[in-house]
Parts: C-alpha cells; structure tokens; sequence
C-alpha cells in the first residue's frame, strides 16, 4: 500500500523558488493499478520519484507497507527511457537490482533469466543493450524492476518513446504481468488512452503547482478491448475533465 | 579506392622513400656518416645485437617506460576520479593545477636530476609527471560526463553509497573516456622516455646519444627504428586490450 500524506515539494534553482507539487494526498491499496495523468511538464515523474524516495519532500510524507524480507527491495522503478548499462550483457542488466550481497551469482543469473522470461526475453540473455531495438530495451527494463521482486512498480512513462505497434504490444504484456503478479502498480503517463487502457484508477494531475484534480475508476473487466464503447466514453470523459484544466496540448 | 589498391599504393609509396633515402647518399650527394643508407642498417642492427647492448638497451627503456607510465597513470586517474566526483576538491586544486601543469615534463629534468641523480628513478619520475596530467583531465572530464540519469538508476535500485555508485556506474561509464587519455599518454610517456634517457640514464636514448658522438650514424639510425617499432608495438597492444574492455561500444 501507498500513502502520500499532504506531499508538497518546491525546486530551488539559482536562487529561483518553483513550487512543483502542493498538498497532494492519496491512498494506493496493495495490488492496485494507478495511472497518473497529466500534461507534459506538470510535475508526475516528480511524484514518482518522491514515492520511490529519490527525492525527499518538502512537506507531507509517503507511507509505503509492503510484505517484504529484507532480500529484495520494496520498490522499483522503470524510466521513460530504458536506462541499460550499456556495458552490461542482458542478463546482467536484469540482475542489475540483486547486487546487494543478499545472493549468490548462480541465483542472481536464475532470477534475472526467470524476469528476462517474463517479458518475453528468454534467449536474448548474452546481448549486449546496443543489439537490441527500442521496445526490447524496455523489456530488459521492465525484468530489471521485476527481477527484485518489488511489491511496487513505478513507472515513468515507459512506454512513451515507442512506436504505436511496439507501445500496444508492450501495454498487452503490462496487463498480463499485473494479472499474473498482483503488483501495486503507479503508471505515469500523458496519453489518456493508455491510462484506460491499463488502471484500474486514473489520477489526474494538472495546475502549477500540481494538485490532484479527479480520480476516475475504470470498471472494465479484463483483458480490455481497444476499442469498446465502455472504453471509448471513460477516454471521453477523461479528456473532458483534462480540457476543463489547461490549455495544454493531448496525446490520444 | 579498392583495399588492394590502397596496399599497393602504401607499399610504393614506402619503396620509394626508401630507393631515394638510399640514393641520396649513394649518389654521394651527401657522405654517408651524416645520412647512412638503408643497407647500412642490418649490419649496425645485427652487430648491436650481437654485443647484447641492444637487448639491454631496450629492456631498460621498457622498464622506465612501464614504471612511469603505471605511476603516473594511478596517481593520474585516481586524483582525477576523485576530483571529477567531489566539487569541492576541485575548487581547492584548480589554482595549484593552474601553475603546475603548463610546466613541460622535460623542465622537470633539473629537479628530477637534483633529487634522484642520474638514475632509473629520475626518468621515471619525468615520464610520470606527463602521464600523470594527462590521464587527470581524461579521468575528470569523464567522470564529469557520467550521465546523471545512471546514478539515479543506482538510487533508485538501492546503490545510495558513494562507493557503491562509483563501481556500480561511474567507473564503467567513464572507462572509455579514461582510455583514451590513457593512450593519448602512452605515446607521451615515450618521447620522455627518449628525452630522459638522452640526459644520461641507461637505455635506448643513451645508447643512440653515445652512437651519435662516435659519428655513428647507421647506429642512430638503428635505435631510432627501435624506438618506432616498440611504440608501434606497444599501442598496438593497448589498442587491442581497449577493443577488448569496450566490446559492449557498437
């Protein structure tokens, strides 16, 4: 589970003050997938690096309860670009997480195979990040998280520098991931119809500072159709509820 | 151009050079003492193999070479490394590096006398200096290129230690920039090899000094392809132990 308390975060730049997030609370369930969306530049992957702890807040405080032993880490996080150690061999980027003492190299090589598996890598373990195409490193990014068996995924936009085939495929293999592994999920994103394609819960976040302006349930069974009316009026909605907020310009 | 093309070309091009090197003095457009030809070269060679001052020449040379090249290079990248990781000691050193590095490592070669006398240990310490200031500004400036989006990939995956980030991403990403002042310093560390061999300390620049007083030229000549062949030899192998550790690079 996840609790953001009142999370308010302002950047000091040069002597300059920008208040990013301002009295932001929200609670995430365990198990739960949550879409964060908002325009480009309103401050979402701030908030995922606050949850994830790579930036402390200002004021408010976040809460994560997770079911974890002290082998493997609570959270992980997947980035907008893949983010490879490009010296590393596929496997061993997927293993990239396990490095803290806590297992043997036989296990960390059969945990990170079993991730490469998982996302569909499985015979691509002696490549080098280089060899391999831009939705295919994602993949790698993807084991990467999933290999520390975290009971949180942050996810920054992972899937934003695809292509539309390579995006839909990758989303495909988000929600059967989801469904095999019941993992609390935060997906920030900026396209609408990803956000519903995907969470159970799309958060919207828009203003400067970002607040927190709607949440929207996403009441359809899954594996999701694209094209279904259900889908098609909460996009609708959706988009509605953006426009009301800014000017600024949509992925659709 | 064909490759077979480019090859026999290069080879003219080397055949020509050497007809006309063996012409000029054989033309006696110059005496051969002051420009000895070509074929003067394998009996001086054979002959300074033959009275083991060759072999022990080129042993000694190595020897300075390495021993300067591994000091200056620790010392090198490590202040470097750490320099390019922590701002502040880049601040206390920026006016101390001002004034020592534009100092040519052969201005060095009175206090290296002073301090160690004509010996190993002077040209050593001459070749070190110069190894040494190229390989912190390689090592600096690529720490210092590290891209900051692999240390938060460290956070973010539990590596928060200074030490732990450093072997984990920064290390690794700024190898390649570290070799190439590395070898940027290999050919460095040879001229100063030659330069302080030159002032008196045993090896191939004192062998070719006390040739070039007994006017004999064929000798010279001998000990300067020497030096050519093993700097050749040397990077040769660098360059293929570099490929090797950046075989991960396209």
């Amino acid at each position: 589970m996840i609790q953001l308390d009142n999370i308010g975060l302002t950047f000091t730049r040069d002597g300059e003050q920008t208040e990013v997030l301002r009295g932001l609370t929200l609670a995430i369930p365990a198990g739960r997938f949550v879409a964060v969306l908002g325009p480009s530049g309103v401050g979402k992957s701030t908030l995922l690096r606050v949850i994830a702890g790579l930036l402390a807040p200002n004021t408010g405080h976040v809460t994560l309860n997770t079911k974890q032993d002290s082998k493997t880490l609570p959270v992980a996080m997947v980035f907008q670009d893949a983010r490879l150690l490009p010296w590393r061999k596929v496997w061993s980027n997927a293993a990239f997480g396990l490095e803290h003492g806590q297992f043997s190299a036989a296990e960390r090589r059969a945990k990170a195979e079993a991730a490469l598996a998982l996302v569909g890598l499985a015979g691509f373990s002696e490549r080098y990040p280089h060899e391999l195409s831009g939705g295919q490193r994602q993949r790698v990014a993807l084991a990467r998280a999933l290999a520390v068996e975290p009971d949180i995924l942050l996810m920054d936009e992972p899937f934003a520098a695809l292509d539309a085939i390579t995006r839909e495929g990758l989303q495909d293999e988000l929600a059967r991931i989801h469904t095999a592994t019941a993992k609390t999920i935060v997906f920030v994103t900026h396209s609408i119809d990803e956000a519903v394609h995907l969470a159970d819960e799309v958060v919207v976040l828009t203003g400067k500072p970002a607040k927190l302006t709607s949440t929207v349930d996403i009441d359809v069974a899954r594996p999701r159709q694209r094209a279904s009316v259900e889908i098609a009026l909460l996009v609708a909605r959706l988009r509605d509820e953006l426009q009301g907020s800014s000017a600024a310009t949509w992925v659709i | 151009m064909t490759r077979t093309k480019t090859v026999a070309l290069s080879a003219l091009g080397l055949a020509g050079f050497l007809i006309i090197w063996e012409l000029v003095p054989g033309l006696g457009l110059v005496p051969a003492t002051i420009l000895p030809p070509p074929s003067a070269l394998p009996g001086a060679f054979v002959s300074e193999v033959k009275n083991g001052i060759w072999l022990s020449s080129l042993i000694r040379s190595m020897s300075h070479y390495l021993a300067g090249l591994t000091i200056g290079c620790v010392l090198g990248v490590g202040l470097g490394v750490l320099t390019g990781l922590w701002v502040p000691l880049e601040a206390t050193l920026a006016w101390v590096v001002r004034i020592l590095r534009p100092i040519p490592g052969l201005a060095w070669v009175p206090f290296a006398i002073l301090w160690f006398g004509i010996d190993p240990k002077a040209a050593i310490f001459i070749i070190s200096t110069g190894v040494f200031w190229i390989s912190y500004f390689a090592a600096l400036g690529a720490v210092r290129a590290v891209d900051r989006d692999l240390i938060e990939l460290a956070d973010a995956f539990g590596f928060r230690r200074a030490d732990q980030k450093l072997f984990k991403v920064i290390l690794p990403a700024a190898t390649p920039g570290i070799l190439v002042g590395v070898r940027t310093a290999l050919g460095q560390a040879w001229m100063a090899v030659v330069a302080a061999e030159i002032f008196g300390v045993p090896g191939l620049g004192q062998r070719m000094m006390q040739a070039s007083n007994l006017l004999a030229s064929d000798v010279v000549v001998v000990y300067m392809a020497t030096m050519a062949a093993a700097y050749g030899a040397i990077d040769s192998i660098f360059v293929a132990v570099q490929s090797w550790l950046l075989r991960w690079q396209r």
